[in-house]
């Protein structure tokens, strides 16, 4: 299990082809990018991402180690950045391994949709029109109920 | 006791200050917040409205009814959009 939270921007090539290399046991990789998104109608300048030193890690640790019980992984990786972002710059990387892809799938999906709304993270957007906090949506934490 | 008071996101943007320490014999969170709208002006409109207010004792969740007497650190701030 390894986790980054990190102002600096990461690799995905290099930190995926180093999460690759796994034992002989490993028959399934998934990973998930998540980048900047410019909306064309009211284009992003750049997005501030505010975060909780401390209680994020302790907060994604925890989601891990579920996720790792629940699908029996055999790894899992978490990437996440915080600081000023402009579009098209990777945000998060999550990396799941296990035996079969099934799992390392649903893992994947499970941990996208915690680090959504339980951890520390917010975001700000600035454009010509502004600034403004994202609002978290009802969409993601019924997605939470998908996990009950 | 005196405990470390964290805001973040648009409360710590309304309130105008990250963090601070308060003194306080509080003993759930709702009492605290109570004490914080005393403060003035600002505290009152950040607060205006919990249900939307997110809170952390010690970097764990908890809820406005959770216990504070052992609390060394308190968070408050919105719904977490990470991702």
């Amino acid at each position: 299990m390894k986790l980054s939270v990190q102002e600096e921007p990461f690799f995905p090539d290099g930190k995926i082809g180093h999460f690759s290399n796994q034992n002989q046991e490993t028959g399934a990789i998934v990973t998930f990018l998540g980048k900047v998104r410019s909306d064309p109608e009211n284009p992003l300048e750049y997005m501030l991402i505010e975060h909780y030193p401390g209680m994020t890690e302790k907060a994604i640790e925890k989601i891990m180690g579920e996720a790792v019980k629940r699908w029996n992984l055999i790894d899992c990786l978490v990437i996440h950045r915080y600081g000023k972002l402009t579009p098209s710059e990777d945000i998060v990387l999550v990396a799941t391994s296990s035996k079969h892809r099934r799992e390392a799938f649903e893992a994947a999906d499970y941990l996208m949709d915690f680090l959504k709304s339980r951890a520390p993270f917010w975001k700000k957007e600035v454009t010509q029109r502004g600034e403004s906090w994202v609002e978290s949506k009802e969409i993601d934490e019924v997605a939470l109920d998908r996990w009950k | 006791m005196t405990v470390r008071v964290l805001y973040f996101s648009w409360l710590r943007e309304r309130i105008g200050v990250p963090s601070e320490s308060i003194e306080t014999n509080a003993v759930r969170v709702n009492d605290l917040l109570d004490e914080l709208r005393e403060k003035g002006e600002r505290y009152k409109l950040a607060f205006t409205q919990t249900s939307s207010i997110c809170v952390a004792i010690d970097q764990e969740l908890g809820d406005m009814d959770s216990d504070i007497t052992k609390a060394e650190e308190i968070a408050f701030f919105p719904p977490m959009t990470g991702g």
